[in-house]
């Protein structure tokens, strides 16, 4: 009896979190029909938005996965890193998961801001950071950095050096290595931890609007456009740009669970 | 490929896992390196293959000092515990691995990989993987793998822990058969000394990352140059106070000297049954226990517990019987010294020349 009840009341914690409000952005950007839908996503600044988001994720998700990947090498297979410096690192790249977005994206216009030292260096040098596309590319990548770390250094720590290391007594150098025999390995939890930067980094809000400014057609992502219109009261449009990115979310969700059936067979 | 070691050292931060060992190694020899886990062989292994690099010491192939070389540049073939086969290519890609990344052509690749397939018996499995195969099937895949580039030495650290007792005998002889066939110099390590016997033209004994003695397994036995090795070769017991037996007293003559006795090394009757009456011992026998071919015995000498072996086909005894024991010889160790002395008592007192 009581059993029931908990499996009913987990269904509707379930569905009041997550069904209604899919429901609710579907039915919402549908409100003034096809044509309120179109012209809410095909608006100049939803389309910039969609585009910005879309560099973000492309840039990000490209930087995450080789830098991740190098630091997950590092961290496991790294002989020349003393072990205390190893676990400092470990825990260092936890610190995104700990810090709030916002503070991280305040972090890096403490630093490399217009009022800074290095940001007004680098602004005479034509080359603007923050409240600019670079900012938003660093705060984006501080909050989804331990993504694709934290899904690698497992499966190397699972499969172990040996395989490397008959590789080397075989002549075979680092990158043929690499390439031949770690990443066959890790490739399924490199493809995972992709899905989950794609989908952090298509959803990040807090950091980048600290970030950006948020100027329409300057530095609006499609999750500061959607905050935006929702201060406007212009619900619609809010709803269509949100329907879009969830979309895809749901899209990537589709794509994980692949990914992850495929994991565990190899 | 000939091979030197001069005062090799590796420390791990404070554990120093191998000190100031140092040997020669002919060209086609198969050298057993055996001694208790943890002892330092396959940090010793390692170091020759370049996976580890040496404290301090110098590691010399062919002549020429290989320390700063790369395992890659080494010539050599490694066989690792576990095999470490990649798993996600075939027998064929395994083995074929160290043939494309020396970039040879497909027909002289396909020429060896089909070469060391039959040669080790795994014809039909080519299109296999790792998993697809036992545990003999994967240690044949990793030695075809660590030979077909053709190496001039061959390492291999432990190459039957991973395999049921029942088909490692078998491998054995088949490894051994194999690496004579090839005629590669090769090292293994192990920490079962039936197997360094077994398979090795010479052992190596390391303890505690020493190398206590290097010899054909033959010397080994028979002439061991340390208490370690003599009681970590063959089955023994030891006598802490030899002056229990008859025939030493030489050895007991000099202080905190023990002996080490072997079950060959002692003879036992029933009274009367040993002709050499006044070199034996009194004994008790204390336990029996049926080993399959023949009985081992448990016996009591004063209060001095040693252990023998008696044919089935000699007269049964039992737990209470009395019995009087004959030691050939002992071991003898003390602090400073260690050597083989036989029962001075064998000689006949009473010699009659005919």
């Amino acid at each position: 009896m009581m059993r029931r009840l908990w499996i009913t009341l987990t269904y509707i914690v379930f569905g009041l979190l997550l069904i209604v409000p899919l429901i609710k952005i579907f039915t919402g950007s549908w409100a003034d029909g096809w044509s309120g839908f179109i012209e809410g996503i095909t608006r100049p600044q939803s389309l910039h938005a969609l585009m910005m988001t879309g560099i973000i994720v492309v840039v990000v998700t490209a930087l995450n996965t080789i830098f991740g990947i190098m630091l997950a090498m590092y961290l496991v297979r790294a002989e020349w890193i003393g072990k205390r410096i190893k676990r400092l690192l470990n825990s260092l790249v936890d610190l995104p998961f700990a810090v709030s977005p916002v503070i991280g994206g305040l972090m890096i216009v403490l630093i490399l801001g217009p009022n800074t030292i290095i940001g007004t260096m680098f602004e005479d040098a034509g080359f603007k950071i923050v409240y600019a596309l670079p900012g938003m590319i660093l705060a984006t990548l501080f909050v989804t950095f331990p993504l694709m770390v934290r899904e690698v250094m497992p499966v190397l720590q699972e499969i172990g050096a040996q395989q490397e290391e008959a590789a080397s007594t075989l002549g075979a150098y680092s990158w043929y290595t690499f390439w031949k025999v770690t990443w066959p390995s890790i490739r399924w939890g490199v493809i995972y931890g992709v899905v989950l930067t794609v989908a952090r980094s298509l959803g990040e809000f807090g950091a980048v609007l600290v970030v950006s400014g948020n100027i329409m057609n300057k530095t609006q992502t499609a999750t500061t456009l959607v905050y935006q219109d929702v201060e406007n009261f212009n619900v619609v449009a809010a709803n269509g740009v949100a329907l879009v990115l969830a979309a895809f979310s749901v899209g990537l969700l589709l794509l994980m669970e692949w990914a992850k059936k495929r994991k565990e067979v190899h | 490929m000939h091979i030197e070691v001069r005062n090799l050292n590796k420390n791990f931060g404070d554990f120093h896992a191998v000190k100031d060992v140092s040997f020669e190694i002919e060209k086609g020899h198969l050298i057993g390196l055996l001694g208790p886990s943890g002892g330092g062989k396959t940090s010793i292994l390692r170091m020759l293959a370049g996976l580890e690099s040496p404290s301090s010491g110098d590691i010399i192939f062919h002549g020429k000092r290989v320390n700063d070389l790369p395992p890659q540049e080494r010539g050599i073939g490694f066989v690792f515990q576990n095999y470490a086969l990649f798993k996600h290519m075939t027998v064929y890609d395994n083995i074929a691995f160290g043939l494309k990344v020396k970039k040879q052509s497909k027909e002289q690749i396909r020429e060896r990989v089909m070469y060391l397939v039959e040669l080790t018996g795994l014809k039909g499995f080519e299109h296999r993987y790792a998993h697809q195969l036992s545990g003999g099937q994967r240690q044949r895949v990793a030695f075809a793998r660590a030979l077909a580039p053709e190496p001039q030495l061959l390492l291999l650290d432990e190459p039957f822990a991973a395999i049921d007792a029942k088909i490692r005998t078998e491998l054995r002889t088949w490894l051994k058969e194999m690496i004579e066939r090839v005629g590669i110099t090769s090292i293994f390590v192990t920490h079962d000394q039936e197997e360094a016997i077994e398979v090795a033209d010479e052992i190596m004994i390391i303890s505690k990352g020493k190398l206590e003695q290097k010899g054909s397994p033959w010397d080994i036995y028979k002439n061991p140059e340390t208490p370690f090795v003599a009681s970590f070769i063959g089955e023994s017991t030891i006598v802490d106070d030899i002056s229990q037996l008859i025939g030493f007293e030489d050895g007991a003559s000099r202080p905190g000297t023990k002996a080490l006795i072997r079950p060959e090394y002692i003879e036992i009757g029933k009274p009367g049954e040993i002709k050499l009456a006044s070199a034996t011992l009194p004994g008790k026998v204390k336990h029996l226990h049926f080993r399959g071919s023949e009985w081992m015995v448990e016996l009591l000498v004063g209060d001095t517990k040693l252990i023998t072996y008696r044919s089935l086909e000699k007269d049964v005894l039992h737990p209470g019987d009395e019995v009087s024991v004959l030691v050939h010889r002992a071991y003898l160790f003390n602090d400073n010294d260690s050597w083989i002395a036989e029962n001075t008592l064998k000689v006949d007192p009473m010699p009659i020349h005919i």
